[in-house]
């Protein structure tokens, strides 16, 4: 049951982490391009630094040191009184009322801490990485189309909403996709950060922890489950290349690019 | 004990060398410092093997691709489809179980259970499939007078391969294979992670960080360090393919030579 269960958790992870990243990556794509320095500075520090760190250890360091951030903020603010240094030597100690969660609340609340804290890890990593991309395609639309709209009498606000937006989405799909591909392919990661994921059921099934399971009644059927894994990782990647084929193929409808010419002038 | 003690006693730990227990208690900078560089070595073996001969297959592999038979373009083509398509995590896993049930039937393949040769295997053959692609591409755009050159001099077959086609891919496919170059050392943290073990706690650079994080609680001392590693090393890399590079350019004007443009990408 577990088994079928870690398989939507991977699924709702993806559902859910991918337009979190966009919407992070909007945001921080936004804020790049800002006139404001301050708020460019932001932008450009978020793309830059997690960009730039490589690797797992990236998920292994951020969820521990978002999980400590959490827990000292509530700290400082439910437990003014605490006179004790947070850290004592290698322990990382709050007041009892500043631990995620509680350590009085059911078994779910953790679980679903720990999903919690892996999207948002997930959504800011790959946010970065969105906004890298729509940063680019913000300024890959041609600058005419902006002229254009203030020709119109669009203030600045309108040409963004009405003109910038909706163009951009056909010079980000490229890097979107590859963005894509790359999140389905780091969701085994969950293990890492202590998600009941299905590598984590791999992992468990058909099998103990000692390496002397040859002599079992079975085989050592590990193997298969993550043969399984494999073809599922493939059908999933296969799908997602059609998909995303066809949604450049309607984006580029009508576009200014030589994707949208060739579609215009192919025989209707 | 000074750090010199130290560095004696753990500087060749990862290869079983010095002293056997790992530090309990009284965690040093120093100690963190040598253990992490000492599991570098790893990190440094599994990149450079598995660079070294991935480079041929890749070779063999973009040629298949390019091939006009299908009893050449298809096994090439699912060999790169089946190891790009999926996570390398879950490669090592179905791999480590792999060779455990194939050595309960032949003893053969006992050796292939640890790490390094195991995990090389996976290395090699994952690196061989995205190199593949890469000069698969580059293959594709090779300049067509250059290929008509040769053929108009009367080179052909092999000492055309070997003296237009392949040094031609190569400089084109440069700046994207020595991105694949620096990813996949940062894929070689994933080695310990996944299915194997690490024998008499003989692991890699991240299995030391993440020992020291495990023990002090404190993810803000080891993982640094590690990263500091891995961006010696990637400018370590970066320098040496640069050179390469230079050297692959040398014949052609100033400005038309291909820079490297550095894309670190996240997993693979």
């Amino acid at each position: 049951m577990g088994l079928y269960w870690s398989v939507l958790t991977v699924l709702a992870l993806l559902a859910i982490t991918a337009p979190a990243a966009i919407l992070f990556g909007f945001g921080g794509a936004t804020a790049a391009r800002s006139r404001i320095a301050p708020l460019r500075w932001v932008g450009k520090g978020y793309i830059s630094i997690v960009r730039g760190v490589p690797d797992i250890a990236f998920f292994l360091f951020f969820v521990i040191a978002l999980d400590q951030l959490f827990e000292w903020a509530r700290h400082s603010v439910l437990c003014p009184d605490w006179d004790q240094p947070i850290r004592q030597g290698n322990d990382f100690v709050v007041c009892a009322a500043a631990k995620l969660p509680l350590s009085s609340s059911p078994q779910w609340v953790h679980e679903t801490y720990g999903f919690f804290l892996a999207i948002l890890t997930f959504a800011l990593v790959f946010g970065a990485f969105t906004a890298n991309v729509l940063f680019g395609a913000m300024r890959a639309v041609p600058r005419a189309q902006i002229e254009t709209a203030e020709a119109y009498g669009m203030s600045e606000r309108q040409a963004f909403w009405r003109i910038m937006v909706p163009q951009m989405w056909v010079y980000a799909l490229p890097g979107l996709s590859n963005l894509w591909m790359v999140l389905i392919k780091a969701t085994p990661l969950l293990f890492l950060l202590g998600v009941e994921d299905i590598v984590y059921w791999a992992r468990e099934l058909g099998g103990t922890k000692t390496p002397q399971f040859t002599d079992y009644p079975h085989g050592d059927w590990r193997m298969w489950y993550f043969f399984a894994l494999l073809v599922f990782y493939l059908l999933f990647t296969k799908v997602s290349e059609v998909v995303l084929d066809r949604v450049m193929k309607r984006l580029t409808k009508g576009q200014a690019t030589t994707g949208g010419e060739a579609q215009r002038k192919a025989p209707a | 004990m000074s750090c010199w003690e130290t560095i004696a006693d753990y500087a060749l730990r990862s290869q079983g060398i010095g002293e056997r227990l790992l530090p309990r208690s009284d965690f040093t900078l120093c100690q963190q410092f040598t253990l992490i560089g000492s599991g570098m070595i790893w990190n440094v073996y599994f990149g450079v093997v598995a660079l070294c001969g991935g480079f041929f297959l890749a070779t063999l592999v973009a040629l298949g691709k390019a091939a006009r038979s299908p009893w050449l373009r298809k096994p090439s083509e699912w060999f790169i489809f089946i190891f790009r398509g999926s996570p390398l995590f879950i490669q090592f896993f179905f791999a480590y179980f792999l060779f455990l049930s194939l050595k309960g039937v032949m003893p053969i393949f006992a050796p292939f259970t640890a790490a390094w040769l195991g995990a090389l295997v996976v290395l090699f053959l994952n690196t061989a499939a995205y190199s593949g692609e890469i000069f698969y591409g580059a293959l594709q755009s090779i300049p067509k007078g250059d290929v008509e050159a040769a053929d108009a001099y009367g080179i052909s077959g092999v000492s055309r391969f070997r003296r237009i086609i392949w040094p031609t891919m190569l400089r084109l496919a440069w700046p994207a294979y020595t991105n694949e170059a620096i990813f996949l050392f940062h894929a070689t943290t994933l080695v310990f992670f996944s299915g194997f073990p690490a024998s008499r706690q003989m692991g890699d650079a991240l299995y030391y960080a993440s020992y020291f994080a495990d023990k002090t609680f404190n993810p803000f001392i080891p993982y640094p360090i590690l990263a500091g590693y891995f961006i010696l090393l990637t400018l370590v890399v970066i320098g040496l393919f640069g050179a390469i590079n230079k050297r692959l350019n040398r014949h052609l004007p100033q400005e038309q030579r291909r820079k490297i443009r550095l894309r670190p990408n996240l997993i693979r």
